[in-house]
């Protein structure tokens, strides 16, 4: 008796058949005449960058280097966020300067994740046409449960972190997928439904609010 | 140009006036029509119920009665759909079966120069202003067949747009199908009057007394309802009304 | 399948029936298709995604054995386990298999039409396991022992009144009014505690990268990342033709899915990932490959394109038939134009035989197809099928009984030869006589046709047909 794996791939031998014995997987040609690359200025990508992460409701702000903790205070003060998470390589000087507690992630379970108020982290890449944060558990981003469990998700990306479109972050990204197996989340708003109705609902599961917060712009212009 | 029609059986049998509208229009553009009498029927409604085996002698039959025209003119837009996009297949399932090649050969040669009439006039012949007038307020419907496997496009709202004394008006959904779909209506009738009610609301709608379209098959279907409901709106080919002059009394 | 389902026709009759229902799908279709053509259209490379998208898909078809054992090496090395089943009982037996080898009798679960199409819930709960569906809709129609009615927002069927009952009577709330917000907070307080407590979880995939083993769960509430994450075992169940090549394949797909799918310009939430990592997320991982008909449709040269199939729904929104209809009318758990194709060749095409004929042709599912599936194509294939099916099993007389069968024979000889075709113009001429004296034809006797004058007039046969006269004209012009 075959096993379902000698037997599958028989019967995928035999129904390709009309494909030549001599053609090998790579020689069949896949042309990629879409965009690559977005022809646009770093500020101009910034700015389509916090446009479309509002457009699905998320908060952003543009906050200079040297008032990071100050904001970071600030926006956790205004949700009510006393108690927050976040990584244990978080910067230092991304961690707010005062009234917030700030517990580093040192193997919580998930029920202590469940009850604390928010999550602090930074980002990957994230992707100005489509306004997609992206954690790969690198450098400041943490393990996926943190920025899953607690109903606030505070995160702080680059400005230099922002790229055009899904090609450039893809090429970012594919690095530490071959040689590390890091998990990848791509995030675009809080967790959403339109199960009823089609009526939009933010937060279903996941955090219901997502605030970004661009390091290092140009702080004139600030959508929320 | 030698150019034969190809008047489809559907309307040979029960729409004459369409195919002598072609005729008239053509040659008041200084044409010359042919119409080769051997024609009969091209087979699409085999092809498209499952009969494709039994479709494949009404395309030998096709191709051999226009071989050697400049240019086939059909005033339906899924017959001649049927025969430029669909006999190519005709040809591999006749190789298939029959180990016959010919008909692969053949329509490799007929099946390009066959055009629904919007599409000879506007992109073959150049002309957009045929010397039409009908005073009458019209809506198009643009048929599945003829936007989305012949990719007429805008020459039929072009054809009309220049006809004299017309009120032109858009359709609301106007490229949602109107539910014919050949032996569907018949299958699905259920489902063919559900989509065909929408289409009607949309007719009414615009408050045009004609709708027009390249296929009389979705017009007869339209008309047929609009009959049914005695609604004051009738469906007319869009070759009927091009080739409408002042001179004619016809209303 | 367990016995013949009712064929379309009849089903549709039913669906067609139900004014709620229509109206639901109406506006739910119009609604999910404006807002994919909105995001569609801002992208300037859209044809050229849709493109390398087809071409990426037909390459990985054309050798999807060297794929598969690409994809379970690279599976292994980071840490998984692959298993392959030839059938629905043979993934279903390996899924309940692990999860009991864990002694766990609860699962939570993140959408999956590949679970349903095995019915694996079903077959877990044959084995004293409960599986907990966890995206918002399935909850409902789980709540409720109904089905889905589409791919992406399986509950449209139903509206908030009738939700918040489901819910009132199932969950543990004793106020709940018919907002959707609320009836999502009652969800979300219902599900947070089985995420916090299972041991399992299960899950679909959207796609899966040869190259380097990741699998991906594409969603919108977070219920993927919650059992893709949390639980210590995760189980993720593929049918074998979503595998994708390489981590670079992504660039096109995860722009073509949400937009196609959702009219999001990026679905809220994509989880990526590759076998297991250390301190982070599952520390046992399980990917099944699913054949189940899968290999017969790629031995058809036209039916292969049917497993570009990315699962968007893009073509459900916009077909004329689904719109109306809703998913019921189609029996199967791939409905619209997509199961139209892909259920008679998964099933068999006499399981199935009025699936194809479900579409007027029309070829708007077609053009909006993000991996370019010629469906109109695939149904006249598939007609075809059905056709050389029936004759072959009514050979004979008994083929001939058969009326369509009948009317198409008697046409094709008409058809064969000029004089038998001019012959019936004019024995078609007389034979309506009686139906026509007063204009149009509003009545026909029962039979196939009768079924158009429920609703349309017939055009009689006019006096001469279109040759009549041409033959007349000529013939007035040769004497002139």
């Amino acid at each position: 008796m075959s096993s379902a794996r000698e037997e599958i791939l028989g019967r995928i031998h035999a129904a390709t058949r009309d494909v030549p014995e001599s053609e090998k997987a790579d020689d069949v040609a896949v042309t990629r005449s879409y965009r690559q690359r977005h022809e646009a200025s770093r500020d101009e990508l910034v700015e389509l960058f916090a446009e479309r992460v509002a457009d699905y409701r998320a908060t952003v702000h543009h906050v200079r280097r040297a008032s990071v903790a100050d904001v970071v205070a600030e926006v956790c003060e205004a949700r009510g966020a006393t108690r927050m998470v976040a990584p244990a390589d978080l910067p230092t000087e991304w961690r707010p300067s005062d009234g917030v507690e700030v517990i580093a992630d040192e193997n919580l379970s998930h029920e202590q994740l469940d009850g604390i108020d928010g999550v602090i982290t930074g980002c990957a890449v994230g992707i100005a046409e489509t306004g997609t944060i992206v954690l790969d558990g690198g450098p400041r981003q943490g393990r996926r449960a943190i920025s899953l469990l607690p109903d606030y998700h505070l995160c702080l990306v680059e400005a230099d972190q922002v790229v055009g479109g899904m090609p450039e972050a893809v090429s970012v990204l594919v690095d530490g997928v071959r040689s590390a197996g890091r998990p990848v989340t791509f995030i675009s708003g809080p967790s959403a439904t339109s199960d009823i109705e089609l009526d939009r609902v933010e937060g279903v599961h996941g955090p219901r609010t997502l605030e970004v917060l661009i390091v290092g712009a140009d702080p004139r212009t600030t959508a929320s | 140009m030698r150019v034969a029609l190809f008047i489809t059986c559907f309307n040979d049998t029960l729409f004459p006036d369409t195919g002598r509208a072609v005729v008239r229009l053509l040659e008041r553009l200084g044409h010359e029509v042919e119409f080769p009498l051997d024609q009969t029927c091209c087979g699409q409604m085999h092809f498209n119920t499952g009969y494709q085996v039994e479709a494949i002698p009404l395309a030998r039959r096709f191709v051999r009665t226009f071989a050697g025209y400049d240019a086939i003119v059909s005033p339906s837009g899924s017959c001649a759909a049927m025969v430029r996009d669909y006999y190519g297949r005709l040809g591999e399932i006749a190789v298939e079966e029959q180990g016959d090649t010919a008909l692969a050969e053949q329509v490799a040669q007929v099946a390009p120069r066959v055009f629904e009439l919007s599409e000879l006039l506007v992109g073959q012949l150049g002309v957009e202003d045929v010397g039409a007038y009908y005073p009458h307020r019209v809506t198009y419907h643009p048929t599945c067949h003829s936007l989305r496997l012949l990719k007429v496009g805008e020459a039929p709202l072009k054809l009309l747009r220049a006809v004299r004394g017309i009120d032109l008006v858009e359709l609301p959904e106007a490229e949602e199908c109107c539910g014919f779909g050949g032996t569907f209506a018949i299958k699905n009738a259920d489902t063919s009057m559900a989509m065909l009610s929408d289409k009607l609301r949309h007719v009414l709608d615009t408050r045009a007394e004609v709708c027009t379209a390249g296929d009389n098959s979705c017009l007869m279907h339209i008309g047929g309802a609009l009959s049914r409901q005695r609604s004051g709106v009738r469906t007319v080919h869009l070759a009927e009304i091009l080739a409408a002059t002042e001179d004619d009394a016809r209303v | 399948m367990s016995g013949p389902s009712p064929s379309f026709p009849e089903s549709a009759r039913v669906a067609l029936a139900n004014t709620q229902l229509r109206r639901n799908m109406g506006y739910a279709t119009q609604t999910i298709r404006a807002k994919r053509a909105l995001v569609v259209d801002e992208l300037p490379d859209w044809e050229e995604l849709r493109e390398t998208g087809r071409a990426i898909k037909e390459s990985v078809l054309r050798h999807l054995d060297e794929h598969l054992e690409a994809l379970e090496q690279s599976v292994t090395r980071a840490g998984g386990q692959v298993h392959w089943a030839r059938d629905a009982d043979e993934a279903n037996r390996i899924i309940a298999g692990i999860v009991s080898g864990h002694g766990a009798t609860e699962i939570a679960k993140v959408k999956s039409i590949t679970s349903d199409e095995i019915k694996l819930n079903e077959a877990l709960a044959a084995r004293g396991i409960e599986a907990i569906e966890t995206d918002l809709a399935e909850l409902i129609i789980q709540l409720d022992g109904d089905e889905s009615s589409h791919f992406l927002v399986p509950a449209i069927h139903r509206n908030r009144a009738e939700i918040r009952e489901i819910f009132l009577e199932h969950l543990d709330v004793d106020e709940l009014s018919d907002d959707p917000r609320e009836l999502a907070e009652a969800a979300r307080l219902h599900l947070r505690e089985k995420f916090l407590s299972a041991r399992v979880g299960v899950s679909g995939a959207n796609f899966a990268i040869a190259e380097t083993g990741s699998v991906l769960v594409v969603e919108s509430e977070g219920n993927g990342r919650m059992c893709t994450t949390l639980p210590p075992v995760l189980i993720s169940l593929m049918g074998i033709e979503k595998v994708l090549p390489t981590f670079q394949d992504l660039e096109v797909f995860l722009q073509l899915l949400p937009r196609s799918s959702t009219g999001e310009r990026m679905n809220p939430y994509t989880s990526v990932w590759t076998g297991t990592s250390e301190g982070d997320g599952p520390q046992e991982f399980h990917l099944v490959l699913l054949d189940n008909g899968r290999t017969a449709v790629l031995r058809d040269e036209i039916g292969r394109q049917t497993l570009n199939c990315i699962r968007c729904s893009a073509c459900l929104n916009v077909c004329p038939v689904y719109s109306r209809t809703g998913g019921h009318a189609y029996n199967s758990v791939y409905p619209g134009p997509i199961g139209a194709i892909l259920t008679p060749q998964l099933v068999g095409i006499h399981a199935a035989e009025s699936l194809p004929y479900a579409s007027t042709l029309c070829g708007a599912c077609y053009e909006v197809c993000p991996v370019k599936i010629n469906i109109p194509e695939v149904l006249v294939h598939l007609r075809g099928k059905v056709v050389r099916h029936k004759q072959a099993e009514h050979s004979g007389w008994r083929a001939r009984l058969d009326p369509e069968a009948a009317a198409m024979a008697a046409m094709a000889r008409v058809f064969s030869s000029r004089a038998r075709y001019e012959r019936a113009q004019r024995l078609a001429r007389l034979g309506q006589a009686p139906l026509a004296r007063r204009g149009p034809i509003s009545h026909l006797p029962g039979g196939l046709m009768s079924g158009w004058t429920a609703m349309r007039d017939l055009k009689a046969l006019p006096q001469r047909t279109f040759r009549e006269w041409w033959v007349e004209r000529d013939g007035s012009r040769a004497d002139a």
